[in-house]
């Protein structure tokens, strides 16, 4: 649905400013890594341990976004085609994960099991959180689908698998690469479900650059790199995207299929990623709140403003994520060009960066630009409406894909200013994508830590940070009950967005 | 609180005494006079639980109320040098002497009045005032009881890079106090056994974590045979717990570089100058009563004189380490220089 129109001034200006915000982080670092100049860039990638720290992090993010898709294609195509029980408890299963920080999923995993550590327990922890970014864009991208080229391979004997990729699989590539993404991008900047299994990468070391040795420029420098892979695998993916013809049109769709004998298998295949990332955790975890001496140091009151703290934090975040993504997500959906991939492409980086970098280059901004505003609200949701960016353009990129351009010109032709047209028409019908991809990006704050704990408002908290304050000290009693409030707020917008049929938007 | 109400007139006086003597007339203005507000704003890298109770207490007792923003103490660090001189925070209470050391270096911290420095015994603040040192910390040995009786347990961290205990032993190298120890071990044995000894525990295939307290449940799970932690883990583990699923146990390592005493500490910033409140704050953590929570919630080493350590532990004049200054150890770049290039960090 792109045209080659050119964009109107009002929506690029607008699509520049918010990439502009979008590249604080970025400008900062570039900025402080230059400025740390050539020979110390050298003498820091000539350490012996970065070639391994790179290597590490490519392959964790590489084999978890190859499980993801392995795991998570099948898991979409049960969801979307097949004939299932309870489908909403499904679908709902599906995406729990979502609620689920990476570290609060590792630390319930060592509370039962102190010996996982390494590759090998980070790949699992990490697979099964990042499920849902395939799962759900590819399932919506499935029920847009048709299977009319399916049948005429089949007809042309074919067997099913092969008709599949034939037929449906070019329709749902740029959602399967879209989560692919997000899921490649996730671990390479995650850092608490790596660190607590001691697996040593760019980011585990890039805290301990920031920590313990106060090394500010080894810890930035580090950090572009993980940068200039994760602008790489931005790149690749748009290239991806861009060799995928355009999604087919609404067309006949095949019978829900029936599964018989292997309807069980198929029910352990969507159960078993929420059970080993969100049940199996909580569970641990809430066994141990249940310790006497653990329940004693619970506040009602201190719980209470923490509860208050994240979903305001969260909802602000996401109102103003949604607000940078609009212009953005409108120039990606309706035209093309370079000028648009470059502003899409500022638009995702975000989501490569530490989220300590992220934190500290906004301290940095805000201290010097908007004093009066420094460590206030605004300041930490304008840090989760950067961060979560990506997964806002991506939603309303392709919910404002799926309105036809056709009905905004008869609206013009009927008279409505461009302005009202994309209010009156062009906003109505994406709304539903829109929320969905506000609904992901509130639900993705709830858990963010690093940056979190920099920029919040002194003097306050939210969830992840007193579950950060209590499994600091390893009461693993103690963030028991944080740790279920989270789940538990985490899990309605995750539930919501599993009942959402766009693709892409996730 | 009755060195305050000598100390705050004191510093008022000695305040107006030097603006006077500068005799410029834009720095006798009435405002420049240090005044109380009740308020002050602490960072605090450490955590809530224990300092919430000790913070109220100071409240109560002062008026004063304390705004405070809980992180681990190596972002607070960052966050400071990244605010540098515009920071709000009026104090920092650190988890370890390298952090306040770095805030000094950068020029962030004000001077410590010296009647208050001079309460903690020198070995265990800063030499030239920037901050004060408020409990102790010893380095020990974790060692697994259902594996090792005591006296199979090395008494030196020098033993560890014998083949006996390849792939037994674990720490956190990125760890402020391990890099104390090494920092340490660099001071008192020299520079070149010092990297021999961290090269041959490289070579001996450790366990590399990201904290003591991991490196302690490695311990406590049967994982792991030792572990070069802090004292106090132990306690806090004990303390959730209970002391009898403890299966880790602690060795204490008299006159051993491993066994050194670091300390937490607390430092006025650039935002605390001349702030009465600040002061008070500070103050108030060195003071009897504060030093005496410590004892009793954090299980740590009290440092002012005439308060007891607690029970069970050895006493702090044993572990101290007669060749070592805390200030020597301010040399934390080049212990780390010397992790990367043995391949620990």
């Amino acid at each position: 649905m792109r045209s080659s129109r050119r964009p109107p001034r009002a929506l690029w200006v607008a699509g520049l400013v918010a990439c502009a915000l979008a590249s604080i982080p970025l400008v900062y670092l570039v900025a402080r890594v230059a400025g740390a100049g050539a020979e110390q860039i050298a003498v820091a990638l000539s350490r012996p341990r970065v070639p391994e720290l790179i290597g590490t992090s490519l392959l964790l993010s590489a084999s978890v976004t190859v499980a993801t898709v392995a795991i998570g294609v099948p898991s979409a195509f049960l969801l979307a085609r097949a004939a299932l029980p309870a489908r909403g408890l499904w679908a709902a299963l599906a995406a729990l994960p979502l609620a689920v920080p990476s570290y609060l999923a590792a630390y319930g995993w060592l509370a039962a099991v102190p010996g996982m550590q390494g590759f090998w327990a980070a790949w699992f922890v990490l697979t099964s959180v990042c499920l849902p970014y395939v799962t759900l864009p590819t399932a919506a991208a499935l029920r847009l689908s048709t299977t009319g080229f399916d049948d005429l391979a089949r007809t042309l004997g074919r067997g099913p698998v092969s008709a599949f990729f034939s037929g449906t699989w070019p329709q749902i590539a740029p959602a399967v690469s879209a989560g692919a993404l997000l899921a490649f991008l996730y671990t390479l900047s995650d850092f608490g479900g790596v660190a607590l299994f001691r697996l040593p990468v760019l980011t585990t070391a890039v805290h301990q650059a920031f920590g313990a040795s106060f090394d500010r420029d080894y810890a930035l420098i580090l950090s572009g790199v993980l940068v200039l892979i994760a602008l790489a695998v931005v790149l690749a993916e748009q290239l991806l995207r861009r060799r995928s013809p355009a999604r087919a049109p609404h067309g006949p769709r095949a019978a829900p299929l029936r599964l018989g004998a292997a309807l069980p298998a198929a029910l352990v295949l969507l159960a078993v990623p929420s059970l080993l990332s969100a049940v199996v955790p909580t569970a641990i975890l809430v066994g141990r709140a249940l310790d006497a001496a653990a329940l004693r140091s619970f506040d009602a009151s201190e719980f209470a403003e923490a509860l208050a703290g994240t979903l305001a934090f969260a909802a602000a975040g996401a109102v103003i994520a949604i607000v940078l993504a609009l212009p953005i997500g409108a120039l990606a959906a309706r035209y093309r060009g370079r000028r648009v991939r470059i502003v899409e492409t500022a638009a995702v980086i975000p989501l490569g960066l530490p989220g300590i970098v992220i934190g500290l280059s906004l301290v940095a901004f805000s201290l010097t630009v908007v004093p009066w505003w420094y460590q206030t609200a605004l300041v930490l949701a304008f840090a989760y409406g950067v961060m979560f960016l990506p997964k806002a353009v991506g939603g309303v990129r392709s919910s404002i894909g799926l309105v036809p351009p056709a009905l905004e010109d008869v609206s013009r032709t009927l008279g409505r200013t461009g302005l009202q047209t994309w209010w009156q028409v062009t906003a109505r019908l994406a709304r539903p994508g829109i929320l969905a991809a506000a609904l992901l990006v509130a639900v993705t704050a709830m858990k963010e830590l690093p940056a979190t704990l920099l920029l919040r408002p002194t003097g306050t908290d939210t969830l992840a940070t007193e579950l950060w304050s209590r499994t600091d000290v390893a009461a693993y009693g103690a963030a028991a009950p944080y740790a279920l409030a989270l789940l538990v707020v985490a899990t309605i917008p995750a539930f919501l967005l599993s009942r959402h049929r766009d693709p892409e938007d996730v | 609180m009755r060195a305050l109400r000598i100390l705050v007139p004191a510093a008022l006086a000695s305040g107006l005494l030097l603006s006077g003597c500068a005799g410029d007339p834009t720095t006798t203005d009435a405002s420049d006079a240090p005044e109380s507000d009740g308020e002050v704003t602490l960072y605090a890298g450490r955590d809530e639980a224990l300092i919430a109770p000790l913070i109220a207490r100071f409240t109560d007792e002062t008026g004063i109320a304390v705004d405070v923003r809980y992180a681990g103490t190596s972002e607070l660090t960052a966050l400071v040098l990244e605010e540098g001189e515009r920071s709000p925070a009026d104090v920092f209470l650190s988890q370890d002497a390298g952090a306040l050391g770095a805030l000094a270096d950068a020029g962030l911290t004000t001077p410590i009045p010296a009647e208050l420095a001079e309460t903690i015994p020198d070995g265990f603040t800063s030499q030239d005032d920037s901050w004060i040192g408020v409990t102790g910390r010893a380095r020990v040995i974790a060692y697994d009881g259902d594996v090792l009786d005591a006296a199979q347990v090395p008494t030196s961290v020098l033993e560890l890079v014998e083949p006996e205990w390849a792939g037994r032993v674990g720490f956190p190298p990125g760890n402020a106090s391990f890099q104390s120890f090494v920092t340490a071990l660099r001071v008192l044995e020299g520079e070149q056994p010092a990297e021999d000894w961290a090269a041959g525990m490289a070579a001996n295939d450790p366990v590399l974590t990201e904290s003591n307290g991991a490196t302690l449940d490695l311990v406590n799970a049967g994982e792991l045979d030792l572990a070069l932690i802090n004292h106090y883990y132990w306690y806090q583990r004990a303390a959730e717990l209970g002391e009898d699923a403890m299966r880790a146990q602690l060795a204490f390592l008299p006159g051993d570089p491993g066994g050194i005493v670091n300390v937490t500490g607390a430092a006025i910033l650039t935002a605390g100058v001349d702030d009465p409140d600040a002061l008070a704050l500070v103050e108030y953590l060195v003071s009897p009563a504060a030093q005496q929570y410590f004892v009793e919630e954090t299980f740590e080493y009290p440092l002012l004189p005439g308060v007891d350590a607690p029970a069970g532990l050895p006493a702090l004049e044993t572990l101290v380490n007669p060749g070592l200054d805390l200030s020597d150890l301010d040399s934390v770049a080049e212990t780390q220089e010397m992790l990367v290039r043995v391949g620990l960090l």
